[in-house]
């Protein structure tokens, strides 16, 4: 129903737009240069003032009515609910809520189907408001700006203000994103801290947390605090990341050396689209690639060899993210090796030095920084890596410094975690934002340090 | 370096440090050490490459069998005994389909033989020919000829997948059946077979005797309008060879078979180790030299949703969602980036607010996705109440991680407009709001567009954050709007990559290979967009 209000709106807002410009221009009786403003910018005005109102009411009502319906079905049928958990709560809310808006519910009870006609009058009720109030700050906008088109009238002005105020608004989203990821992981990661201390968290050596709980369902016991220890997960992660890295470090720094250095255009009209490429490549792909063949065809080689390959061992994962990453570290050293200015080369060349030379001792020296940044970049990229682990890393906690076996990393755990139907106040649940905090932290880390790296290092030529 | 010009050298010129035999040995070491290194950087890009023709043939290759499916052509009876035109829904469209099958192999009598044959076509027969005779009534009142989907396996097998199956060869003896049906005795002319079936794991017992376990390829012997498996051979009097074989399929007569007049089919791949059985392998040659099988385009595939059985399985559901997901990121994540990028470049006062902003974007675009998936289920999900699995949701968590990419994309792409325009608009009296649309914006638009879409392909194949907030549920309807419940190809490569039906191997191929061409035709539109409209200043 409301989205046929913002349809109306968005006409209103059209006829607005022309009607405003008609009158402008009657208003000096069709003489347009002796308005102050263009006779579509009071069509804007105008619209802006029938339409604007109403719609930011509209997406208002939409964020908060949700949470108010609920607290409303939540209050009336509270004996209903006395005995339940919060999950019992959220559930039988939801139910009530799909059957009112016609869905289908796994089971349907009384109480529920109550709930759900109660839903359906509140939820009515909100929208008549919801309309009635739209069409009054519609009809009263219009009102209001028509009677201020007039030959001076600045409304040139107003709608500029409006523009800019629009172009704050949407450059803050990025501010708000951040502030919501980091409150979002902090608020749920204190959450989990309350019932597991954040010392035992990061420090302890045993993750299992599908074995969370003493009891089962509703008789669940107290947490057991020793099994969310995430050192196995981060000398996972480290492990997968350093084969990674050992695959991508020197296949990308050499091949950015080669494309800048010696390779000759025809060379690099084919190597570059190749790298393209490679890094377009969807991550899914990469992880279908490494459990369905990196894997089996390491497994074979170790079998032949006599050694005990896991057949979801860190080494497949790791190679195949390292050669995901291979294009990344390759296209950030290419920009800091193009950047060193070629007269460092001539002067080298001219002292007698060959090429390889000229690089080893002159350009990488030069560029150092900058590679630096690239592979800590490289780095913080290979942790954040979800899928390729998630579908060729193991499962298990796994403390060990073998690539042969099988490890698990912290994203793949934030995703078994919180893949499937999850109650929202376990502990299981919320230390996957506790990773996932540690995620952001680190990688956040690594990032600002690559960053003071070029910063603080970095030689200013010319 | 005076003390260098020591002595002469053969030609009378001075030798030096630059020009002795040492130097010599060394500049040869330094060149040696020069082709080294530049082969070290061919070898790193050579290596790249293959990696990525590796990665791609892999795919390729497994993609292919995929996209074309078998269908075996049956009478099928639709006479009013069978459909009642009036009741359409209550006929058992799955047993018609069975019986005409089964009518094929009349000797197939005992029940598990009957389930295997009926194993032979797709479980969703039933609902394909429902489906059909519901689009053309016409169909009933008689028997029709109709093609239906063959199950997986069979399907797999005909493509070659299952199983190594030698081509028929002639035997050059004769072959003397005792029955012709049951478990019967074959008579040898010579003792050839003895021989062939130890080169085929067959296991030594006492007096010669050689069995067939299924850990050994299968041996069959084809003759008299009929078939035999081998089960056993021992060696028979002068020189002959004696074997207790299975009919699968039944003898004509109890004639002798002529030399030549026998064939042999050698199935290398032992029955335990593969997914097919020997009768089925059996049947659905028979079925196959008939003519009945075809292989078609996979329209199954292409066109319909999820299933769990491989045969049935398609894209179509993913790709609708994928598509609802993109537009949802796309309405959000343009307007908002390129608007902040317009403030930014063009408007933003030089403060702590822009610089903060600034760091921020160029951080978040290097935050993991998967921590976009967190905040999503935490804010919009839980604290927001909105649906799961909705494309909405998935499309507003993707449009966030897209933002960095098109801001930064865009504020490059408005940088590169040279002030001379903007100088200009000033000068004939544009306002500023009028400079920057009126005139930077559509010169920088092909920039803008680029990176763009060049976000939205980063987009298109992103999977993590997205099973954060439900998209991997195991959908079957094609979603209809951008709440209903959906997943999206690259999770539906997820969720297949994972199942362990060999089926789907196949199938995950082919739907990464169809998500590889949605991406290669959104660089290409990039890069034509790019190569035409870009300007150089």
């Amino acid at each position: 129903m409301v989205g046929y209000l913002v349809v109306l709106l968005l006409v209103l807002a059209a006829a607005a737009y022309w009607i405003g410009r008609t009158r402008a221009i009657a208003s000096v009786n069709g003489d347009v240069a002796r308005l102050h403003s263009l006779p579509g910018q009071h069509g804007m005005f105008l619209a802006l003032f029938a339409a604007g109102p109403a719609l930011l009411a509209i997406v208002l009502w939409s964020l908060v009515t949700p949470g108010i319906e609920s607290s409303i079905i939540a209050d009336r049928f509270s004996s209903e609910l006395s005995g339940m958990g919060v999950p019992q709560v959220e559930a039988f809310i939801r139910d009530a809520r799909a059957m009112a808006f016609g869905g289908l519910v796994g089971f349907a009870d009384p109480a529920k189907e109550a709930a759900a006609a109660v839903y359906k009058s509140i939820h009515t009720t909100s929208t008549w408001i919801i309309w009635a109030v739209a069409l009054v700050l519609s009809a009263s906008g219009f009102y209001w700006a028509y009677s201020r088109i007039a030959q001076a009238y600045r409304a040139r002005h107003v709608v500029e203000r409006v523009l800019r105020a629009f172009l704050i608004a949407c450059s803050v989203v990025a501010i708000l994103t951040t502030i919501g990821i980091v409150l979002s992981l902090i608020f749920e990661s204190l959450r989990f801290f309350q019932q597991v201390p954040f010392y035992k968290f990061l420090f302890g050596t045993h993750w299992s947390p599908q074995s969370a709980f003493t009891g089962a369902g509703t008789e669940a016991g107290a947490v057991n605090q020793d099994i969310f220890g995430m050192v196995p997960l981060f000398a996972g992660t480290l492990l997968i990341t350093f084969i990674a890295m050992l695959v991508a470090a020197p296949i990308g720094l050499m091949a950015a050396i080669y494309l800048s250095d010696y390779a000759s255009k025809s060379v690099r009209a084919i190597a570059k689209p190749v790298l393209e490429i490679l890094a377009g490549i969807p991550t899914v792909v990469y992880g279908f690639f490494a459990a369905l063949t990196v894997a089996p065809y390491f497994r074979g080689i170790g079998e032949s060899l006599g050694l005990n390959v896991a057949s979801e061992s860190a080494l497949a994962a790791g190679v195949v993210m390292g050669i995901m990453i291979i294009p990344f570290v390759s296209s950030l050293s290419d920009d800091v090796i193009n950047a060193v200015p070629q007269s460092l080369r001539d002067g080298s060349a001219g002292l007698g030095a060959t090429k390889s030379e000229t690089i080893r001792k002159v350009v990488l020296p030069a560029a150092l920084p900058g590679i630096v940044s690239a592979m800590l970049l490289a780095v913080s990229r290979a942790i954040g890596e979800t899928m390729i682990v998630v579908m060729a890393a193991g499962l298990a906690a796994n403390l060990t410094a073998n690539p042969l076996e099988a490890v698990t990393t912290v994203t793949v755990q934030i995703v078994t975690l919180l893949v499937g139907d999850q109650e929202f106040d376990s502990a299981k649940t919320l230390a996957a934002f506790a990773l996932g905090l540690v995620l952001f932290c680190i990688t956040l880390t690594l990032n600002i340090v690559a960053l003071r790296v070029v910063q603080k290092y970095r030689e200013q030529y010319d | 370096m005076t003390n260098a010009i020591s002595s002469f050298g053969a030609v009378g010129r001075p030798v030096s440090i630059h020009t002795d035999d040492a130097a010599k040995v060394r500049l040869k070491g330094r060149y040696r050490t020069e082709t080294w290194f530049k082969w070290l950087g061919a070898a790193a890009v050579a290596l790249a490459g293959l990696f990525l023709v590796l990665l791609l043939s892999t795919i390729v290759t497994q993609a292919i069998p995929a996209l074309r499916q078998n269908y075996l052509t049956l009478p099928i009876d639709l006479s009013a005994a069978k459909v009642d035109p009036a009741k359409l829904d209550a006929a058992n469209y799955d047993a018609i389909a069975q019986e005409a099958l089964t009518a094929k192999f009349p000797d197939v009598t005992s029940r598990q033989d009957k389930r295997l044959l009926r194993g032979l076509i797709s479980t969703g027969t039933g609902v394909f020919l429902r489906k059909d005779i519901a689009a053309d009534p016409g169909m009933l009142g008689g028997t029709v000829d109709y093609a239906v989907p063959l199950d997986d396996f069979a399907d797999l097998y005909l493509k070659g997948l299952l199983a190594d199956v030698g081509s028929d060869e002639a035997i050059s003896t004769s072959v003397t059946p005792s029955e012709t049906s049951g478990d019967i005795d074959l008579t040898f002319g010579d003792d050839a077979m003895l021989t062939l079936a130890r080169g085929h794991g067959a296991t030594e017992g006492e007096n010669g005797m050689l069995t067939l376990t299924s850990g050994a390829s299968s041996l069959l012997v084809a003759f008299n309008g009929g078939t035999v498996k081998l089960t056993a051979l021992s060696p028979g009097a002068s020189g002959t060879a004696v074997a207790k074989g299975t009919v699968i399929e039944a003898l004509d007569s109890t004639a002798p078979a002529a030399s030549g007049q026998a064939f042999l089919r050698v199935i290398d791949t032992p029955e335990a180790s593969r997914k097919i059985s020997d009768k089925m392998i059996v049947w659905l040659d028979t079925l196959k030299s008939a003519g009945l099988i075809e292989s078609r385009f996979n329209s199954i595939f292409f066109f319909t949703g999820a299933s769990r059985e491989p045969e049935l399985a398609g894209v179509w559901g993913a790709v609708v969602g994928s598509f609802l997901t993109m537009i949802v990121t796309l309405a959000i994540a343009f307007p908002i980036g390129v608007s902040a990028a317009i403030y930014l470049e063009e408007f933003a006062p030089k403060n702590r607010l822009t610089t903060i902003i600034e760091v921020n974007i160029n951080n978040l675009a290097a935050v993991p996705s998967i921590v976009f998936g967190l905040l999503g289920l935490a804010v919009f999900l839980n604290f927001f109440g909105m649906p799961r699995s909705a494309p909405v949701v998935g499309g507003m968590v993707l449009a966030l991680m897209t933002l960095p990419i098109i801001i930064i994309a865009s504020r490059a792409s408005l940088r590169a407009v040279p002030p001379s325009i903007r100088e200009a608009a000033l000068g004939i009296g544009a306002s500023k709001v009028q400079t920057v649309f009126h005139h930077v914006l559509p010169l920088a638009m092909p920039g803008i567009m680029t990176g763009t879409i060049l976000g939205m392909a980063h987009a298109l194949g992103e999977t993590a954050p997205l099973l954060m907030i439900g998209m991997v549920a195991f959908i079957v309807d094609i979603p209809g709007g951008f709440t209903d419940p959906a997943t999206i190809l690259p999770v539906q490569i997820f969720m297949w990559a994972d199942f362990p039906e060999a089926g789907f191997q196949q199938k995950t191929s082919a739907a990464i290979l169809i998500l590889l061409v949605f991406l290669v035709i959104m660089n290409a539109i990039a890069v034509i967009l790019r190569r035409r409209f870009e300007r150089r200043w």
